[in-house]
């Protein structure tokens, strides 16, 4: 026992004291394999992970079925482009509908009118409740059902009529079955977002001497659309994919201008590798189109003007820290 | 703060109003007038009926009975073959464009900057041309302080700079009478007197308003009157040194004796 009165060397006071800032990389040595051992789980799942994409990758480079230069070829391919431009104006009218008739839907089902709000409710319910292929095929063959589509007085005299079978084409068809249901869909997003907005916004507006309307459209919607915006921007690229349905009906689409394609060269693989490229590039576009449309729309949100979603977490980060 | 005229028509007349939800009556027969430019203080225990009372005035909520006259006009009702026929929404909305109000819990619009918030109405509502209705907002907003803050939205502001663009907005509507319900409840202490001084500086201007309050400092120092509410009716009115200083009612007595801290506390400031 040599005098060193230090109290700072007592093994208790030693054992806080951890060196910070000074690990540096180095070769692993035979102290470090308890910490692989420790987290096994981890480790084995890892391997298993880089064997499954080594075997995928193997797979996609030496693969006899999937063809790389057929896929080129057909990923350019005029009739392949054309099914690509039906399924881009299928979605754009398909969600358009779906929108309008939502947000319709949706002011129904807000109403004050027992009578509209249950239409609106009962309308959801339905076409919620049946299988989207299924509502496809039925307006595809609405013409065994309703024959004769006329414009006019209910019940009263006729002023129009035509043979629904020249009216409801295909397309049609497509439009209407992925679009109805869609605003099934739609009406419950903008009624959540609606329902979002702080009431007192509207008896602020009130009070300024906004008529109910007047408020409606210059104060609450426009703050419902942050909340109607990204979930919207969901069933954009949902419907893009969805209109593959309409592929039943014979709707040379992007699917469909695939198959007729493979139908004729068999060369499956490639065709539908081909469709999935498409696809990808598409719902990639809409995603970067959707984060700045977010952006704009969420403006007033955060402390800094305009920032991206990032810069907002991180500010909020930063709040709860300093607060 | 006196040589208001007490005699000429009062810009606001409430007579015997009654409110009830349900089976809670919350106003039981309120009356009191307010006259130009002047400034009345509503102090009471929470649920006494204070903002009930405020919000019937411009019928944010509907009375159940009662009437309510802003500048000689009926609100809410018009006189139709000797009858009272209720107003149509339309009608009722340009009514309360003469009342300007501003809540406890700020309510900007959120989507909106500043300015933005200032002139929405009196574009929207009063289809003043925007060039006039941007200049006189932003007028506004240096009188409350916040010309450089503009083009802030809400979000970016604190509490006390929210409350302070809320009443600029209220009066680019130019109101007849300003309605504060409880304007600075939802502030921190430090700033609740940056929200005072405005509402002072309007008050010395002339502006006639109804503050429920519960800054009984701001009360004295401010207001001509003061009204003392208790579970629905006006137990005590009169000048502020009698009502909080020496009030005449037990139960005024006790209010102000559960919450004496204010009262002695020098001015509206809130320097504590």
């Amino acid at each position: 026992m040599t005098a060193e009165p230090s109290a700072a060397r007592l093994p208790g006071a030693n054992a806080l004291e951890r060196p910070v800032g000074r690990r540096q990389w180095r070769l692993p040595g035979r102290g470090d394999l308890p910490r692989l051992v420790r987290k096994p789980a981890r480790w084995t799942l890892l391997a298993v992970v880089l064997v499954l994409l080594a075997m995928l990758g193997h797979l996609l480079a030496t693969s006899s079925s999937l063809q790389w230069g057929v896929v080129g070829h057909w990923f350019v391919n005029g009739g392949i482009l054309a099914g690509l431009v039906r399924t881009l104006y299928l979605t754009a009218l398909a969600m358009t509908i779906g929108i309008v008739g939502g947000t319709v839907l949706a002011l129904m089902r807000l109403s004050k009118s027992a009578v509209l709000s249950l239409a609106a409710t009962a309308y959801i319910w339905f076409f919620r409740g049946t299988p989207l292929l299924v509502q496809i095929l039925f307006w595809y063959n609405i013409a065994a059902f309703v024959p004769r589509i006329s414009i006019g007085v209910p019940f009263g005299p006729t002023l129009i009529s035509g043979s629904t079978n020249a009216l409801v084409t295909t397309l049609v068809a497509a439009t209407l079955g992925l679009g109805l249901n869609e605003a099934a869909y739609m009406s419950e997003i903008v009624r959540a977002g609606i329902m979002s907005v702080d009431a007192r916004q509207t008896e602020a507006a009130t009070a300024l001497g906004m008529t109910k309307r007047l408020a409606f459209r210059r104060i609450v919607f426009p703050q419902a659309m942050r909340f109607i915006i990204p979930p919207t921007g969901n069933q954009t690229i949902s419907m893009l994919k969805g209109t593959s349905l309409v592929s039943v009906i014979s709707l040379p689409e992007l699917l469909y201008s695939v198959q007729l394609v493979y139908a004729r060269t068999f060369q499956t693989i490639p065709l539908l590798v081909v469709a999935c490229l498409w696809y990808l590039v598409v719902t990639t576009v809409l995603s970067v189109g959707q984060h700045f449309v977010e952006r704009h729309f969420g403006r007033g949100e955060s402390r800094k003007r305009s920032a991206s979603f990032m810069e907002r977490m991180r500010a909020r980060q930063f709040d709860q820290i300093l607060s | 703060m006196t040589g208001r005229p007490a005699d000429d028509e009062p810009i606001l007349r409430i007579d015997n109003l009654h409110k009830r939800f349900g089976q809670t009556e919350v106003l039981r027969g309120v009356s009191f007038d307010v006259h130009a430019g002047e400034v009345l203080c509503v102090i009471g225990p929470s649920g006494s009926g204070k903002s009930t009372l405020l919000r019937c005035i411009n019928f944010l909520e509907e009375p159940t009975a009662g009437t309510i006259y802003v500048d000689g006009e009926m609100m809410g009702h018009r006189v139709e073959g000797g009858r009272l026929v209720g107003l149509r929404a339309t009608e009722l909305a340009m009514q309360r464009v003469h009342i300007g109000m501003v809540f406890q819990s700020f309510n900007l619009f959120g989507h909106l900057t500043a300015l933005q918030n200032v002139i929405e109405a009196p574009i929207m509502v009063k289809k003043e041309p925007r060039a006039e209705v941007e200049k006189l907002a932003t007028a506004l907003l240096d009188r409350v302080g916040l010309a450089h803050k503009a083009h802030c939205y809400p979000a970016q502001l604190s509490g006390g700079q929210q409350q302070r663009v809320a009443i600029a907005r209220a009066l680019a509507m130019r109101p007849k009478l300003m309605l504060f319900d409880e304007p600075t409840s939802a502030l921190d202490p430090e700033i609740v007197g940056e929200v005072l001084q405005v509402i002072q500086a309007l008050a010395i201007d002339g502006t006639t308003m109804i503050v429920v309050t519960h800054e009984m400092g701001f009360a004295r120092e401010v207001s001509h009157r003061v009204i003392f509410m208790d579970e629905g009716v006006i137990v005590e009115s009169g000048p502020p040194n009698d009502v909080l200083v020496n009030p005449s009612h037990v139960r005024t007595r006790q209010f102000l004796a559960r919450i004496t801290a204010p009262v002695t506390r020098a001015g509206a400031e809130g320097t504590t």
